[in-house]
């Protein structure tokens, strides 16, 4: 067999010598690393048997009409500043930034033309932050097979309000894609951006290994809303990082409905006092689907807050493993470091793993963590029937309310009822 | 025409007796009254009445208007007129008072007929400001936080715009200060008339006093042991229901 995952070839000749570098690293560090292995205390609870990656390759873009009807379908967010559409890794789109912005010197740019733009800036920031919760071999395989993603870099004091949208779509069979967003927000700048990760049907498989990158300076603010509703056929690592300087404030918010197994690796570094990351997510699991949560918070400076939220509702034979760190390193007083799951059991053969943990190192903190997995209430359930509400209906009254403490985070009206709309879109059959 | 009809209705729960041989008839238009001390299954005979279905029936009929609900789904008998005020109300996160009223008043349309929003939310402001509740709460989670109070209030406003034939009350007065006492009770009067029957369960005579009952029934240890007019409450509440034990259970006429 001869796959990308055998020999990840690099993709462009004439690439500045620090880039050649950092693939060729990463191509080892791919080669060398071992498969993980259920052993693992990173991969516990994993079925990491079930993770095959074995046949996928990069392809080709597919035809010129199928490119067109998946950019006509990239229509989640009609409000934005900057748009990139890739299909297989190759552009389909772009909208690039108003003249305005570009007088500012803000960049929004696929990253190849960043690299050849603006290598100063990329030498600094690009494939920078690897993961340190367990795919560092998958890290690798992205950083010698990029070549699709966005850079919006966002210099000091400049502030934007509507969102760069980019979208992931995988076409074709075994696809491969490895999309990358750097987002490098300076001293008081404002920014957000939105990534929509979308199959072209229900039925092509594909093997997703995604990165991102935020940099919030001091005072910056950033929000990340992420989307990602692969089809049921398809592997898929999210392998996301946010360093937030002093005063930086940022949120993520993620919305995970697809993908036959999906791995989550979120890390917030906090390198300055004042700073306030929010990491939420919600996650819809059916039939044998796998989410597999990791998450780190690292607090190196004191007086910051680190909050987050991951909900998950599990149908069918559906699981989930949510895991869970904060660290707090010596010194870094007076943090507020917060961890919550809450996992919400639709079928008693669904299953929600939690391990929810502290480092903490530090002695004047304000530190939680706490899991909880709960059936639908029959109580509760009872109250709304009596009050005319079919079965069917009062359960999705519950799970959106289970979710809408996420949905309503991501301030923003349409997505909101777009996100509905697509956690609505898998319930309908599911529901009776 | 009678709106409400329980006959000889035996309920148990885990194969301990609760309700034995109920029987009570509500005409249409009146309002009733069921005081009973803690424990004798006056809750349960509510529940029973709204379709829960952890309690096991082993006799008896529930007719609503004639027809009969017993077995039926919470859902169903609640569309057929049917209405609960719970003693408990249940906390439901996410889910707004609106949305949740709402989407009741839509599982009474037709399918494919929609709700007209403008006129749903000047009909729900209308009877907040009845009730003096809020309209901030209408987007608030339903009951989630709220007060013993606020809860009660929410019940009563949720009856109001769902149109019941039949409304049971069971203990709406508890946790209710004499201000909101009195605000409830209006909202209840208000819905009173030919076509509308209640049962206003109670531990309390106070309720009765802004309520005021067609007929008072005494229930001990599963049925009813003594019926009477509104005067009856308040004999109830001077002499107790050691009275009532002495009187009509140890030694029934
Ligand atoms: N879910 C239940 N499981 C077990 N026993 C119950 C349950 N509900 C009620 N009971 C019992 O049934 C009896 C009547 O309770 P209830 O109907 O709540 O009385 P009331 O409302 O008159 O105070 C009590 O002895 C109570 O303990
Ligand atoms: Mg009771």
């Amino acid at each position: 067999m001869n796959t990308i995952l055998e020999n990840p070839t690099t993709s462009t000749t004439d690439e500045p010598a620090w880039l050649a570098d950092r693939r060729a690293a990463g191509l080892e560090q791919f080669k060398n690393l071992p498969m993980p292995s259920a052993r693992d205390e990173m991969w516990r609870f994993a079925s990491v048997g079930r993770l095959s990656i074995d046949g996928y390759d990069a392809t080709d873009a597919p035809a010129a009409d199928t490119v067109a009807a998946l950019v006509g379908r990239s229509n989640l967010v009609t409000e934005r500043e900057g748009l990139s559409v890739y299909v297989n890794d190759a552009q389909a789109n772009f909208e690039g930034i108003s003249d305005e912005l570009a007088a500012k010197g803000v960049v929004y740019l696929p990253i190849a033309d960043a690299v050849a733009q603006h290598p100063e800036l990329m030498e600094q920031y690009f494939l920078k932050e690897s993961t340190e919760l367990g795919s560092e071999k998958f890290f690798g395989l992205h950083a010698a097979s990029i070549k699709a993603g966005s850079v919006l870099f966002v210099p000091k004091g400049v502030e934007i309000e509507k969102p760069f949208v980019n979208y992931y779509w995988t076409s074709g069979e075994k696809a491969a894609v490895f999309p990358h967003t750097l987002v490098i927000a300076e001293d008081n700048a404002k920014a957000s951006v939105v990534d929509i990760f979308f199959s072209e049907t229900e039925e092509n498989e594909a093997l997703n290994v995604s990165v991102s990158n935020i940099h919030a300076g001091a005072g910056a603010n950033v929000f990340r809303k992420i989307v990602q509703d692969w089809n049921e056929k398809t592997v898929s690592f999210q392998l996301d990082t946010t360093v937030a300087d002093r005063d930086a404030q940022v949120k993520n918010v993620a919305v995970n409905i697809g993908a036959e197994r999906a791995r989550f690796e979120n890390q917030t570094r906090i390198e300055g006092p004042g700073a306030d990351v929010k990491m939420y997510s919600l996650t819809v699991a059916e039939k044998n689907q796998e989410f597999d949560q990791r998450t780190f918070q690292t607090h190196n400076a004191g007086n910051a807050v680190s909050d987050l939220l991951y909900k998950n509702a599990l149908l069918d034979n559906a699981r989930t493993i949510f895991s869970g760190l904060i660290k707090v390193a010596e010194g870094a007083q007076q943090t507020d470091a917060y961890q919550t799951n809450r996992n919400l059991l639709l079928d008693p053969t669904a299953e929600a793993n939690a391990l929810p943990g502290l480092e903490i190192l530090a002695n004047d903190v304000r530190c939680s963590h706490g899991a909880t997995t709960g059936n639908v209430d029959a109580d509760e359930l009872f109250y709304m029937m009596a009050r005319g509400i079919s079965k069917r209906v009062a359960m999705q009254l519950m799970v959106f309310g289970f979710f809408e403490e996420v949905i309503e985070k991501v301030e923003s009206d349409e997505l909101a009822e777009n996100l509905r709309q697509l956690i609505r879109n898998k319930f309908e059959s599911k529901i009776k | 025409m009678n709106t409400l009809e329980i006959k000889n209705l035996n309920v148990s729960i885990d194969g301990q007796a609760i309700l034995k041989d109920f029987n009570l008839t509500i005409p249409k238009g009146e309002v009733h009254a069921l005081m009973g001390p803690n424990g004798t299954g006056k809750s349960t005979l509510a529940k029973v009445m709204a379709g829960h279905e952890d309690y096991t029936v082993e006799s008896g009929e529930i007719l609503l208007d004639g027809v009969n609900i017993l077995g039926e789904d919470p859902d169903e008998i609640a569309k057929a007129g049917l209405f609960l005020a719970f003693q408990y109300p249940l906390e439901i996160p996410g889910v707004s008072i609106a949305n949740f009223i709402r989407a009741a008043r839509q599982a009474r349309l037709p399918e494919g007929e929609d709700i007209n929003a403008v006129e749903y939310y000047k009909e729900l402001y209308a009877k907040m400001d009845a009730l003096k509740m809020d309209r901030k709460f209408t987007a608030r989670s339903l009951n989630e936080g709220f007060s013993g109070g606020e809860k009660k209030r929410c019940e009563i406003l949720q009856m109001s715009m769902l149109n019941p034939t039949c409304c049971v009350m069971d203990e709406t007065d508890s946790g209710l200060d004499i201000d909101a006492l009195r605000i409830v009770s209006e909202g209840v009067n208000l819905m009173r008339g030919p076509e509308r029957s209640f049962l206003v369960i109670t531990h309390y005579q106070r309720l009765l006093d802004y309520i005021v009952p067609d007929v008072v029934h005494v229930m001990f240890d599963g049925k009813i042991v003594h019926s009477g007019d509104a005067e009856l409450a308040k004999e109830l509440e001077s002499k107790g229901y050691d009275w009532v034990q002495e009187e009509f259970v140890n030694a029934p006429a």
